[in-house]
């Protein structure tokens, strides 16, 4: 029946499907092309080595997920990342600590900037985007004082002309190179936190009340919740979790590179928008942020292994971010809500 | 299909302005009208009745455009038009203030930007233009209802307003605009009674001069000292029309149907002795005298006072919501002091705040999660939410006060104004409060649910709790009030048993300045 086919009702129905399964149905050809065309793309290595690509960005993006859930934003997601980066190196570099030292050094920091953040948000009232895009612009210039400007690796000559007496450790690389199983460390760290934030916003009466405070705050607050104390919360989950990512960076990298980072906050940025419209739920979420960056890591997998350059990638995660986002607003023709699972 | 109800009586024989026939909107599965057929005819005005839900917002939505697909003809002037969008409206002359201020106003714009929208959207003064230059036509528009704004007062962001001058904003808007069918749904709701003394002078010099008014209210005294005629809505269908002489009394019965309406008449005085909370030294207005009173267990206290008497302040600051100048407060005789409203509920203290969408309402939320905010403890094991209990929570909420809805899932946007109402009252009383402060809790409720408001917080008081009222209405105060306060310019000027004091002194007190 041709004339059903064109009755509002189906295009409605047509419309609704593509807005609720159009990010997953795009994520899915995505990957059965590349798997189709690049025999080398569907082999459990490549899928493991996409996952551990993924598990930084979609860490960050978890983190930006909180403050996006609390309507707010964190910029100073990359610089805290970075910052995490140095702070390691420096731990076991330059004090010649132990590895478990560096990762603590390191959470600590990343509780310290968000900490910060949620100080100049709450207590001084400074716009969240202005806060941390202050923060980020501190962090990045604070780091480089005590090295000089310098990236800081095993054997480098320090300012009084001594050799840096540490090295990274092996057990601290271990972060990035470590298995359990066959799943390499980082994807593990990745899902375990998305499982945990998953359940804390959608099952737990915290991320009910993180919900409401981006929904309506003034409402949130008449109906007695401590919307200071949440909002802050969220910005130090914020910063853990983007020290988490920079600790599995530094691992990776194995030295304390000063621009390692600074590209991360629009990648994660823009998972987490993605995020938003998987399922048409319009709501930042846990699920939806993972998904993003696995996307954006298939997208610049397959590119790569059909020999595009590296300079091709931000425009193809610019393409990523604008078709996710064609599926959440347009067609569903909804603003993001901060609406609790039920 | 043929049409069964009557069309309205052609009382001048003059074509009219508007017609609406056999118009059905429907929601999903939910049909909200089912073939409304009416005439609004030039220099009338029509009363629109209906309980809360019962479609009045969406026939409006309907003939003003918002809604364009809905079923069923509209007519202008004989006739039949396609009402596409607000600005057709507009351009065939209709003019609607709608229920719900937050829909209407334009956020981040100016006062004077706000007042001069709609020229702004025919082009006829361009968007970009310095505020400056808007001002002569926005005070212009601010001069239809002798709103006297200063420059000041017009060039401020819309949001520093409160509700009732955007209220006052919105009607000047659309009564500037010489409109030829003019639509109001609950103008007055969020107006004191002299501001809607002046809407009303402006509503009728606009019937004389030839203009169609709809007008939708729950306050059946307007109503009757307003409309020439009066059509009822129910289930989606008109089920009474009537010219003047109106009787109200019918209109009331086909408006509820089967529904009884709460007797207030034959209630019990309750007067307590246990005092809840001591107000001392309460300075609540910028240079107001300081206020005492007792707040006592057992009754309930109306606060009656014009918009600006500081009958929110008081509330807000007994609830921690905001900081109190100067004084102190005691609850059950030891020191209160609530630093946040966190404090305050923990106590037991609650508030329904004035403004229902801008302090109340989260947007995109079920009843399910909007009820059970303030009490997440009681819904949850070592914080983990228990759905179980939070549909229980939202289900009782749903039958305790008849809010017409799917379910304890449905979104609390699509609720008509008068059952968010409901719901957010509700979830409070549910959670037995000891002190209960409802402010201006019958903004926009039915008369069978202001009853069933009135009846829950006296029955609360008559448990043992401390419930307060405030309004700047005197009838809402006398009927569920045992006790009344009349507060002026932030102080108190009457304290008196409302069985004791009578309508006369209490409006003469409340109107009394220093
Ligand atoms: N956008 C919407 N989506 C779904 N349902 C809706 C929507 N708007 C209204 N409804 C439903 O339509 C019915 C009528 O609502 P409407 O707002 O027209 O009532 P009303 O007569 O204006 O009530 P009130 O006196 O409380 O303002 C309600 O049951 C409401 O839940
Ligand atoms: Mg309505």
């Amino acid at each position: 029946m041709p004339e059903a086919l064109r009755s509002p009702e189906t295009v409605g129905r047509v419309r609704d499907a593509l807005v609720k399964y159009g990010f997953i149905a795009v994520t899915v050809v995505l990957f059965v092309f590349f798997a189709a065309t690049e025999p080398a793309f569907a082999q459990s290595s490549t899928m493991f080595s996409m996952l551990k690509f993924a598990s930084v960005t979609a860490i960050l993006g978890l983190g930006v997920t909180f403050t996006m859930v609390v309507g707010g934003l964190d910029l100073s997601i990359g610089a805290t990342a970075g910052l995490a980066v140095q702070l390691a190196a420096m731990t076991m570099v330059f004090y010649n600590l132990t590895g478990p030292t560096a990762v603590a050094a390191v959470l600590l920091g990343g509780v310290l900037v968000g900490l910060a953040n949620a100080v100049l948000i709450v207590v001084f009232k400074i716009p969240d985007l202005l806060a941390t895009l202050g923060m980020m612009f501190v962090i990045q210039g604070a780091k480089l004082i005590p090295v000089s400007g310098q990236s800081v690796s095993s054997g480098m000559v320090l300012r009084d002309g001594s050799v840096a007496p540490g090295r990274f450790t092996p057990d601290f690389l271990l972060i990035d190179r470590g298995f359990v199983g066959p799943v390499p460390l980082p994807v593990v760290i990745m899902l375990v936190l998305v499982v945990v934030s998953w359940f804390v916003l959608s099952r737990t009466s915290a991320g009910r009340i993180l919900y409401a405070i981006g929904a309506n705050p003034e409402a949130a607050r008449l109906a007695g919740v401590r919307v200071g104390l949440y909002r802050g919360l969220a910005y130090v989950i914020s910063g853990l979790f983007a020290s988490v990512g920079g600790l599995i960076l530094v691992s990776r990298i194995g030295q304390g590179d000063v621009n390692a980072g600074a590209s991360s906050l629009l990648e994660a940025v823009a998972v987490a928008l993605v995020g938003t419209s998987v399922l048409g739920l319009a709501r930042p979420n846990a699920w939806g942020t993972l998904l993003g960056a696995l996307l954006v890591a298939i997208v610049l997998t397959g590119l790569t292994m059909k020999g595009f350059q590296y300079y091709h990638q931000d425009t193809a995660k610019g393409f990523v971010l604008i078709v996710a986002l064609l599926f959440s607003f347009t067609l569903s023709r909804r603003k993001v809500r901060y609406t609790p699972a039920t | 299909m043929l049409d069964e109800t009557p069309s309205a009586p052609d009382a001048a024989g003059a074509t009219p302005a508007l017609e609406l026939e056999d118009i059905t909107m429907s929601f999903g599965a939910n049909q909200v009208l089912k073939g409304v057929t009416l005439a609004l005819l030039p220099g009338r005005v029509t009363a629109l009745l209906g309980a809360n839900g019962a479609g009045k917002s969406t026939l409006i939505k309907v003939l003003s455009g918002v809604y364009p697909d809905h079923g069923g003809t509209i007519r202008i002037d004989g006739e039949a038009v396609a009402m596409e969008s607000p600005m057709a409206a507009a351009r065939h002359g209709i003019q609607t203030v709608h229920q719900r201020i937050d829909e209407t106003i334009v956020p981040g714009l100016s006062v004077a930007e706000n007042l001069v929208f709609e020229e702004i959207i025919r082009g006829e003064i361009p968007a970009v233009r310095s505020l400056r230059r808007l001002l002569p036509r926005a005070r212009e528009i601010a001069a239809t209802l002798d709103l006297g704004w200063s420059d000041d007062v017009l060039t401020k962001d819309v949001f520093e307003l409160g509700i009732a001058d955007s209220q006052l904003l919105l009607l000047a808007r659309a009564l500037s605009q010489q409109p030829k069918v003019l639509v109001l749904d609950e103008p007055t709701s969020t107006l004191s009674q002299s501001e809607a003394d002046r809407l009303f002078a402006l509503v009728r010099r606009l019937r004389d001069e030839g203009v169609a008014v709809l007008y939708v209210s729950h306050r059946l005294s307007e109503i009757s000292s307003l409309a020439d005629e009066l059509v009822v809505l129910r289930d989606g269908r008109i089920r009474n029309r009537q010219e003047a002489p109106l009787d109200m009394a019918a209109a009331v019965r086909s408006m509820l149907g089967d529904t009884v309406l709460a007797e207030t008449a034959g209630r019990t005085e309750m007067r307590g002795t246990r005092v809840a909370v001591e107000v001392r030294g309460v300075q609540l207005l910028h240079r107001s005298a300081p206020v005492d009173v007792d707040l006592r267990y057992g009754e309930v206290t109306g606060v009656v006072g014009l918009i600006g008497a500081g009958k929110s302040e008081l509330a807000r600051g007994i609830f921690g919501a905001d900081r109190l100048r100067c004084g102190s407060l005691r609850l059950d005789g030891e020191d209160y002091r609530p630093r946040r409203t966190a404090d305050a509920v923990r106590r037991g203290v609650y508030l329904v705040p004035e403004d229902r969408a801008a302090e109340a309402m989260l947007p995109g939320w079920t009843i399910a999660t909007t009820s059970t905010l303030p009490f997440l403890r009681g819904v949850t094991r070592s914080g983990i939410l228990r759905p179980g209990r939070e549909r229980g929570v939202a289900e009782a909420v749903i039958t305790d006060f008849g809010v017409v809805a799917t379910g304890p899932d449905q979104n609390v946007d699509a609720l008509s104004g008068g059952n968010q109402q409901k719901v957010v009252v509700g979830r409070w009383m549910h959670a037995g409060p000891r002190v209960l402060l409802l402010d201006e809790p019958f903004r926009g409720v039915d008369i069978g649910a202001r009853g069933d408001i009135s009846r829950r917080a006296r029955e609360q008081a008559a448990a043992g709790a401390c419930v307060v009222v405030l309004s700047s209405d005197v009838d809402e105060i006398r009927e569920i009030a045992d006790r009344v306060l009349v507060m002026v310019e932030g102080e108190l000027r009457l304290d008196a048993y409302t069985t004791e004091v009578d309508n006369d002194a209490i409006v003469a007190s409340m109107s009394e300045v220093a």
